[in-house]
């Protein structure tokens, strides 16, 4: 009989593999980004699963609430014409499933053969740092005297996602330059609509 | 609950158990919660317009609201030929649903709680921020030029709310130093001069931005530019009718409660009520002790809900352009602020002094909310004599 | 008979990673590309905090590792479509087959 674990794990496995399967499938950019969000929330539920439950969360906030959004901005602002669905012909098709078929064999001989895995009695909620221990670590104060503290990857991956941040609002910025659209079904939306009524009641 | 069930129950179906009964409580709270608050909102609504509300169906017209859900349940589906399907009936169910877990990790009293997660407040405000798509895939696939602009609008103004809201919400997270909503609540014990919004003057004033944009990012009113009928309809929902449109707006009223029960965890005590020396447990018994403790909850959540729908028919709705200033150039800045000179306070001030300032804080909010209540609550002449008008208008010196 | 232990997080993360490679390989779209690389780092992520958990001694890194992988993700993804805000405004299309302006 399969135990309660057993059929979350297959539960959660299912959805996100199914999931990530459907995004390669769909060939419009919204659905694949609705399958996308499946995925990252199937994952989440994972890092749930595994208990790792600060992980979780942030993986919804920065990946879903964060990531995500971003994405699903950038394709509906840069949505193509009603006539422009076209993907890869079949010979790219057959590329990229042998291509993706290899990998994934390749990547499973590898992890079956190198190190076991060790029993799954590993009682997962009693020693699993929480929130605490994270943020000591982050600030360079390890718990233990022999764990490194991890202070300057922090200040690294902070300053690296604030100079990104300024490129990326400097390179989205509205551009004033006259409209030459080449089809008349594309919308451009500006980022900030001027209201020059006045206030709306 | 779980070691009752286990006793019955082989291991997997003693957590589901609980889990599904959880989960059933929780949705007919949000229900049942999303029934008054409609009828509570259409009253207030035409209180505050010199009008009655609802009076018919029911007494002080209570039914209205299952009246309107009758309606709405046999509504005809309809959908425009032009919104893609899938997306059109996959997005109420996202956006409900996002609401609906945020419940998994908001305590009702300090024993009856879903999952009394460590991280339970910064899961509440992942889980709601995940409520965006809801709104964004509503907006996109109902095929409506309006739609996707109020969609794209409301998606942008939740989701830069969201950063002065976690702001504020480390503020008191600094202060109690854990995260789980339980035990911040656990710390507010006593006296209602311990309850965190007294503890010093940023935490204060962390409160009022908290607040407000908390309101903001459940895109109630002055923020509500999706619902903002004459500009865009009505936004991302205009094409939603029946059952669906339902589901956005219980959505809506959930993440109301949700806001405003993390602020009363947070900031207003929790569940203590402020007046009593003891634990309510200790007194009337662990069962009635923890429905008392809910029953106090939940009120003092309704309360922040009646201000939030206070503010909405007093204030006039801001536009995108002042909505997005206010939230990057203002309330940012600001929240960035507090929480500074918060942890400032907390590292400089000796603790006799900080006692001082909490019961000067307590005190004059005190008297602060007495004297409102005296202001507000004014007896005015109730019937008007021949040839004048009653009420309020009775104040007016000249009826034009 | 599907034990949970560590092969099967490997297995499943590699799932994911080579339904990322299909999504890159397949996608005209400048987005699909970028939701393929997504997929990739979530394949990665998935593998770092399966091995946190069924190694003890890893579990602080595990988790560091995973939030630093996530956070450079967002930054990626932001700076991507930055680029291809810009090349929509100039092409019109994102469709990569257009970005032949260095070509020859």
């Amino acid at each position: 009989m399969m135990s309660f674990e057993t059929v979350m794990f297959v539960i959660l496995a299912t959805l996100t593999g199914g999931s990530s399967v459907a995004v390669v499938l769909s060939r419009q950019m919204v659905r694949a980004a609705v399958w996308l969000l499946i995925t990252l929330i199937g994952v989440s539920g994972l890092y749930f699963y595994l208990g790792a439950e600060f992980l979780g969360a942030t993986q919804l906030i920065v990946y879903v609430g964060g990531t995500l959004v971003l994405v699903v901005f950038g394709v509906m602002l840069t949505e193509p014409g009603k006539t422009e669905r076209v993907t890869v012909g079949p010979t790219g098709w057959c590329l990229a499933g042998f291509l993706s078929a290899s990998m994934f064999f390749l990547l499973v001989l590898v992890m079956l053969n190198s190190g076991k895995s060790s029993s799954p009695a590993v009682d997962k909620a009693t020693e699993w740092p929480g929130v605490g221990p994270i943020g000591l670590a982050f600030l360079g104060l390890p718990q233990s005297p022999n764990q490194p503290g991890y202070l300057l990857p922090f200040e690294l991956i902070s300053v690296h996602l604030l100079v990104v941040l300024i490129g990326a609002a400097y390179l989205a910025r509205a551009k004033r330059k006259p409209a030459s659209e080449a089809g008349g079904t594309v919308v451009r939306v500006e980022p900030v609509p001027d209201a020059g009524e006045g206030e709306s009641l | 609950m779980a070691e009752w069930f286990s006793s019955w129950l082989p291991n997997g179906l003693a957590i589901l158990g609980p889990a599904f009964v959880s989960a059933v409580l929780v949705v007919s709270f949000i229900g049942g919660s999303a029934l008054l608050l409609i009828w509570a909102e259409r009253k207030v609504a035409g209180r505050m317009q010199d009008r009655l509300g609802p009076t018919r169906v029911g007494p002080v017209g209570l039914l209205q609201s299952i009246a309107d859900g009758i309606k709405l349940i046999t509504k005809e589906d309809v959908a425009p030929a032009a919104a893609d399907r899938f997306l059109f009936r996959f997005a109420p169910y996202v956006a409900f649903c996002a609401t609906f877990c945020a419940f998994i990790a908001l305590p009702f009293a300090p024993e009856i709680v879903p999952w009394d997660l460590s991280i339970g407040v910064f899961f509440v405000l992942a889980v709601m921020a995940t409520e965006v798509f809801g709104v964004l895939l509503a907006g996109y696939s109902s095929g409506n030029k309006w739609s996707m602009f109020g969609g794209i609008r409301e998606a942008a103004q939740v989701v830069s709310y969201e950063v002065p809201r976690s702001l504020c919400v480390i503020v008191p997270v600094a202060i109690a130093g854990t995260l789980s909503p339980t035990e911040m609540a656990e710390q507010q014990a006593g006296f209602f001069w311990n309850w965190r919004i007294f503890h010093d003057p940023f935490t204060f004033l962390a409160f009022f931005v908290f607040f407000i944009t908390a309101t903001a990012s459940c895109k109630r009113a002055p923020f509500d530019l999706a619902e903002a009928e004459s500009e865009l309809v009505a936004g991302f929902h205009t094409e939603y009718s029946g059952i669906r449109w339902s589901y956005f707006f219980m959505a809506e009223y959930g993440s109301m409660y949700a806001v405003s029960a993390l602020a009363c965890l947070l900031y207003l005590g929790g569940w203590h009520p402020g007046f009593l020396p003891m634990d309510l447990r200790d007194l009337v018994g662990a069962w009635l002790g923890n429905i008392g403790y809910g029953c106090i909850l939940v009120g003092k959540s309704y309360c922040l809900i009646f201000v939030m729908m206070w503010m909405r028919w007093s204030l006039p709705r801001l536009r995108i352009d002042q909505v997005m200033t206010s939230c990057l150039k203002y309330f940012l800045p600001i929240s960035c602020g507090l929480l500074f000179g918060a942890c400032m306070w907390l590292l400089t001030v000796p603790s006799h002094w900080a006692a001082v300032v909490r019961l000067i804080l307590a005190a004059a909010s005190l008297i602060g909310m007495v004297v409102m209540g005296v202001m507000l609550l004014r007896p005015l002449p109730a019937e008007g004599q021949h040839g004048q008008l009653a009420g309020v208008w009775s104040r007016q010196e000249t009826v034009s | 008979m599907i034990v949970v232990d560590l092969s099967a997080f490997l297995v499943l993360s590699a799932f994911l990673f080579s339904c990322g490679i299909a999504c890159i390989a397949t996608k005209r779209n400048a987005i699909g590309i970028l939701i393929g690389v997504e997929l990739v780092l979530n394949a990665a992520n998935l593998n770092f905090v399966a091995a946190a958990r069924y190694l003890p001694s890893f579990r602080l890194e595990g988790q560091i590792f995973a939030i630093m992988v996530i956070v450079m993700a967002a930054a990626e993804a932001a700076v991507a479509l930055a680029i291809f805000l810009n090349f929509y405004h100039t092409h019109t299309t994102i469709d990569v087959e257009s970005a032949s302006d260095l070509q020859g």
